[in-house]
């Protein structure tokens, strides 16, 4: 597969990492959060940590889409979708996670809610269109990168009048998590977790550039390499992390050049602007809440708002005690450190968001990589 | 057969604008009239030709093997096959894994009200083609019809039974620590067929299924090899899921080999845009065979000189694990598990 195969390739790949290897000082520790739920994947699926010295450690961060929408906002999708006259429209990552009470969207459409997977916000158009005597909404979430994909729907959905369609917005904005990490009492005060610096997400990157992480390297010291997702892009990006690092210096870099630029995709972003704008507040499962953190649909497009076409009310749910997704987002913990990781909690049968999501890191780490730390059994006979 | 010249029916079955109704599932005469115009006259053998409520046969020598299977695919119609002889090659894949010849089948069907009589005679030709061509007779069978919207166009049941030739054994639990992984051609394509042309997410490929009846490649095989350890056909969740079944039924690892697997550049291309493992993706015409490492060439070399199996190729090791774990060396250079899968494969969002 040309354009994916040169980026797969192991000879390549064993002289990236001879060249980290070579270049970490040993004397160190370098440790390195991938924020992007993507690159998480990545890493785990290709066996990226067993090409890197010891002592280069992945933290994985919170960027999950699934992984951060909290409780409350799910059951308010539940509680649309349960509604006789609405067809509700999700991306299928949403399907299993446990809602309040352990329901999901999967249970309620089981239990005879009209839900369909779908893969963009243009299929949801389209079952609007072909149902009209029907309620459609299309249940949006994800960072940057889906936003502008949700706009173009609303204002098409505005252009032909199309009145039995809207969106339950669940957007949320990158650099506000990063900002909360390093704000984190784990990150900023106590010092028990450490980040020398992060993996940027590439495909936000596409979107807004890679200029808005500037102030995080400079502000807060932290070297960033905004990084392609495949798995010799991660190798390089890590290379060019240990460079910076060693060299004292604190940058953005951009390792995914061949799609990001400086200043992103200026199209994109004026759809998202006359689309959206700033929510005042936005919990996040894992980071508690964030000003300024996630998008709500502008008033101009408040026909097709759900939330205000049905008065949605955001009802805050703790997490399960249980469950240690709140630490494992903020880089606090690691999928082992959860007491209920791999028994009570798996991908058959998740109790948090991190398992349910093929990109959250319990998923990823349970999926790809757990033969590492599961030791084997004593030998009987 | 019944005869032309009785006539028993006034007028005859409209296979080019009818619909199924309820009455066709409702015994009396006018599903007797599908069963004589349509089943009859396409499954034509003399054990189906008595209508008898059941086929009676002189049992084989030797050991029998028996399976049933459900065929309930959307769409009925794909590039490479249709549900009609899916349900022949299912059936009789699952008996070929035993090591079985194929010699009878049943076929139930329940169908939706309203269904089209043409694309029902198209599913039954299609399926008493492939019946033929697996030398296999379907010498019984049951129609039902339930009302519009309690069914997707048409579900087929088929059960089969084969006999096992003496000394082939081949059993999910017989893996050893040493034998070696064989596959029988390229993995992932009839599942991405079927996902190139369902609603709302089709896209243009010339990926066709692997729909195909694999007892004549088995047949092969243990002429070659009678000691196979394992056959088993890597259907709905895939290659993965199959390895993982057998590793757990034998109580060992597998250690496979990323660069081994044969996977078309289509489908792994289909599969990276749809954020899909092809690994996970279904077959209908491939099998995983294992054997003692011994064996492991000349099976190999049987498996290439069969058309159904000229892409074969060693894809890994059954190793000592206790967690009974099936891992991957990348072709990266890192190693990873290839778990079950949990639930259904589903597209990924960003």
């Amino acid at each position: 597969m040309r354009y994916v195969d040169e980026y797969r390739d192991g000879d390549l790949a064993s002289r990236v990492a001879a060249a980290i290897a070579a270049e970490a000082d040993p004397g160190r520790h370098y440790a390195l959060m991938e924020f992007c739920g993507g690159h998480t994947h990545a890493i785990c699926r290709y066996g990226i940590e067993d090409l890197l010295p010891p002592n280069v450690t992945m933290i994985h961060g919170p960027g999950c889409p699934v992984c951060v929408l909290p409780i409350g906002r799910l059951d308010m999708a539940i509680e649309l979708a349960m509604r006789p006259e609405v067809i509700l429209c999700t991306y299928g990552d949403m399907m299993r996670v446990p809602g309040r009470d352990r329901t999901s969207l999967m249970k309620a459409k089981a239990g005879g809610a009209d839900i369909r997977m779908v893969y963009g916000s243009g299929d949801a158009l389209r079952v609007a269109r072909e149902n009209p005597g029907r309620e459609v909404v299309f249940f949006a979430i994800g960072f940057e990168t889906t936003a502008p994909t949700t706009a173009v729907a609303l204002v098409q959905a505005a252009s032909m009048g199309l009145r039995n369609f809207s969106v339950f917005a669940n957007h949320v904005l990158t650099p506000s998590a990063i900002q909360a990490i390093l704000d984190s009492p784990e990150v900023s005060a106590t010092g028990t977790v450490r980040v020398d610096g992060f993996i940027g997400p590439g495909h936000v990157s596409t979107i807004i550039g890679s200029a808005p992480y500037e102030r995080f390297a400079r502000d807060y010291r932290r070297p960033i390499v905004v990084s392609g997702f495949e798995p010799l892009d991660i190798m390089q990006s890590v290379l060019m992390l240990v460079r910076q690092l060693n060299g004292g210096r604190c940058e953005v870099e951009n390792q995914f050049n061949r799609a990001v630029s400086r200043d992103g995709n200026g199209k994109a972003q004026a759809l998202v602007e006359r689309v959206f704008e700033l929510r005042d507040s936005f919990e996040w499962r894992g980071l508690g809440t964030i000003p300024d953190s996630a998008l709500q649909i502008r008033e101009e497009f408040a026909d097709w708002d759900a939330e205000r076409r049905w008065q949605l009310r955001y009802v805050p749910v703790a997490d399960n005690r249980a469950c240690s997704c709140a630490q494992i987002l903020r880089g606090a913990k690691k999928p082992l450190d959860c007491a209920i990781f791999g028994t009570a909690c798996t991908p058959e049968n998740p109790m948090g968001s991190c398992m349910v999501s093929p990109e959250g890191s319990c998923a990823a780490y349970y999926l790809y990589g757990r033969w590492r730390d599961t030791p084997q059994r004593a030998k009987t006979g | 057969m019944m005869q032309d010249d009785r006539r028993p029916f006034t007028r005859k079955l409209d296979l080019k604008n009818g619909q199924v109704d309820m009455s066709h599932g409702s015994g009396g005469k006018a599903m007797a009239q599908l069963v004589e115009e349509l089943f009859g006259a396409a499954f034509d053998n003399s054990l189906l030709a008595r209508r008898n409520d059941q086929a009676v046969f002189d049992p084989p020598a030797g050991r029998l093997a028996v399976t049933t299977d459900s065929y309930v695919v959307s769409p009925l119609f794909f590039p490479g096959g249709d549900i009609g002889s899916l349900a022949i090659h299912g059936t009789v894949n699952d008996l070929a894994m035993a090591g079985a010849r194929p010699l009878y089948l049943t076929a139930g069907f329940i169908i939706e009200e309203g269904f089209a009589l043409r694309d029902l005679a198209r599913i039954v030709a299609s399926m008493a083609a492939a019946a033929a061509e697996a030398g296999v007779a379907i010498v019984t069978g049951d129609t039902k019809v339930v009302e519009r919207g309690k069914g997707d166009g048409v579900f087929i049941n088929t059960t089969g039974i084969g006999a096992v030739p003496p000394g082939v054994a081949p059993s999910g639990d017989r893996a050893r620590p040493g034998d070696a992984v064989l596959v029988s051609g390229f993995v992932g394509d009839h599942g991405v067929a079927i996902m190139s042309t369902r609603e709302n997410l089709s896209f243009e490929t010339t990926i066709a299924s692997d729909s195909a009846a694999l007892h004549g490649l088995v047949a092969a095989m243990v002429d070659a090899v009678p000691d196979i350890h394992v056959l088993r056909d890597p259907t709905r969740g895939g290659l993965a899921t199959t390895l993982n079944e057998i590793a757990r039924q034998s109580g060992v690892g597998m250690l496979l080999d990323e660069r081994a697997i044969p996977i078309r550049g289509e489908v792994a291309a289909a599969c990276e845009l749809l954020g899909l493992d092809p690994l996970y993706v279904a077959n209908e015409g491939k099998l995983v065979a294992i054997c003692a490492p011994g064996d492991a060439a000349r099976l190999l070399d049987t498996m290439r000189g069969h058309p159904l199996g000229i892409d074969a190729a060693a894809i890994g090791t059954v190793i000592d694990d206790d967690h009974r774990f099936v891992q991957l060396q990348t072709t990266f250079g890192g190693k990873r598990i290839v778990d079950w899968l949990a639930g259904e494969q589903l597209p990924r969002i960003c």
